[in-house]
């Protein structure tokens, strides 16, 4: 696909505004016509050869890389804000949680939380940036967003900057509210068993870190709820599972040895809830709902069904 | 395989004098793992659909395996459910219980072109479990909600309502009368 003429002046005028700034004047039309040498002809993405050619003309005019690179604030933002993928933003958040990490590549990683939300960071090594600490808040400026699989975390590299502050940022989440019906309740549902160390579920009685280890009981439900538009998947714990299902701990692990099988209370669960209407509230974690309240709809469906009739019967034979 | 983008479908809520109505198949994009859709007369264009209703009648109709089919009836007429050894569950549940009995159904729409030309359609379950009578009706005025928002949005020129009324030349008003009558049929009682 060619690249019109106006979005190579768009893009050919930004380069030439931006080397502006550093005080070196770049002609507009040289720019120009790298540019359509790179992507018309050399079939090169456009992306790529913006690159190319301002790292063209930093060379030629020895400017460092960080410099044309860095300045800029960038937008602050909310954690529950971030759902693009690559944007540079700044985050005012507390460190939440930090996990071990056993990359090389990678110097910290964890949670930072603000009012909004809590989201996944990784400080690369080769940012070379000083550590951040558990509990504690901060400015994080100029970090990159970053989306694997629907999820998404940020990313403090060499060009990103970390201000301490004193104030203690309050972690929470505005709670969401879902309503529709539970479509499906997948595997790993039910009674499980998890790990005594890390807490992970087990996978056939191992755990993925530490193998072969004693389980501890649990129960939980992730379910997928529908209105018919949108999809949503929910996370139930151990708590919540109880007072929805009826089904206690106890009593799960009692059908279980009766039956001599796990799976009678995954399907006890379903038959209770598959198919039902609820309206789910909790604060959001990835793509689940980690559900705080669940109950049946019972919203009196005689006002919807008046509006409806309005609006499905043609208005003249209206009482 | 969860591939990364990956989006699960969501399950329509169509009558069944729609869904009998449907024989438009598309497929989108072009290899074989592209999802298989039907596009309804109000142009829902589902891959997977929700239905509640009355299960009034059940049959096995296989020949060697098991292979139950059963009959979902809401106001507006009949769906048929098909449950064999691929959906275990499903089969397991049809053939434990017995007619009448209100049951909600979370399946895929699957159509079968008989060699007069006719296109039937019926639902393969991934999920089918026993309701209430209260969970029936909340269905048909969400389902009646979401026919009557398709049924707007037929008078734009969104691609899928587009499709739908060339294919079908859908009768709007037709459907309307539909959704009210299937509204009507809670109130009676």
């Amino acid at each position: 696909m060619k690249e019109t003429e106006t979005q190579f002046d768009e893009s050919s005028s930004k380069i030439e505004a931006r080397f502006l700034e550093l005080g070196v004047k770049v002609q507009a039309s040289e720019i120009k016509t790298k540019l359509d040498q790179l992507i018309n002809k050399y079939k090169v993405p456009p992306e790529e050869a913006r690159r190319n050619v301002i790292n063209y003309f930093l060379k030629k005019h020895n400017i460092p890389k960080a410099q044309f690179f860095t300045p800029r604030e960038t937008q602050q933002v909310k954690v529950s804000d971030i759902k693009e993928d690559g944007k540079w933003v700044t985050l005012r958040c507390k460190v939440v949680k930090l996990w071990e990490t056993n990359q090389e590549s990678i110097s910290q990683v964890g949670l930072l939380g603000d009012d909004s939300g809590v989201i996944k960071f990784t400080k690369w090594a080769k940012a070379a940036l000083p550590p951040v600490e558990e509990g504690k808040s901060y400015i994080l400026k100029n970090v990159i967003t970053s989306e694997w699989q629907g999820q998404f975390s940020v990313k403090l590299n060499k060009t990103s900057e970390i201000v301490p502050i004193e104030e203690d940022i309050e972690v929470g989440s505005t709670p969401i509210e879902f309503s529709g019906a539970i479509v499906d309740v997948q595997s790993g549902s039910g009674l499980i068993k998890r790990c005594p160390e890390c807490n992970r579920a087990l996978v056939k009685g191992a755990c993925g870190e530490h193998g072969k280890v004693d389980g501890i009981y649990d129960l939980r439900v992730k379910a997928v709820m529908d209105d018919g538009e949108k999809v949503q998947d929910i996370l139930l714990n151990r708590e919540i599972t109880e007072g929805l299902t009826g089904i206690t701990l106890d009593k799960a692990r009692e059908m279980a040895t009766e039956a001599l099988d796990q799976t009678v209370v995954l399907d006890m669960i379903k038959s209770k809830i598959i198919g039902r209407y609820y309206i789910a509230t909790g604060s959001r974690l990835d793509r689940f709902i980690l559900v705080e309240s669940i109950k049946q709809d019972t919203k009196p469906l005689e006002e919807s069904i008046s509006k409806l009739l309005a609006t499905a019967k043609p208005a003249a034979q209206e009482a | 395989m969860a591939e990364a983008g990956f989006v699960r479908e969501v399950a329509h809520r169509i009558f069944a004098a729609e869904f009998r109505e449907s024989n438009l198949q598309a497929r989108e994009g072009h290899d074989q793992y592209s999802p298989q859709y039907l596009l309804t007369p109000t142009g829902a264009k589902c891959n997977r659909v929700f239905v509640v209703g009355t299960l009034t009648e059940k049959e096995d109709v296989g020949t060697e395996a098991e292979f139950w089919r059963g009959r979902i009836v809401d106001p507006t007429g009949a769906f048929f459910v098909y449950a064999g050894q691929y959906q275990p569950e499903a089969a397991q549940i049809l053939a434990r219980i017995t007619p009448p009995e209100f049951i909600a159904v979370i399946g895929k729409p699957s159509t079968y072109t008989t060699p007069e030309g006719n296109v039937i359609t019926s639902i393969r379950p991934e999920s089918l479990q026993v309701v209430d009578a209260e969970t029936r009706d909340r269905w048909v005025v969400d389902t009646a909600m979401h026919t009557i928002k398709r049924l707007e949005r037929l008078q734009g020129d969104e691609p899928d309502a587009v499709r739908a009324k060339e294919h079908y030349s859908t009768n709007v008003e037709q459907y309307r009368a539909m959704v009210a009558q299937a509204l009507e049929s809670l109130r009676a009682r």
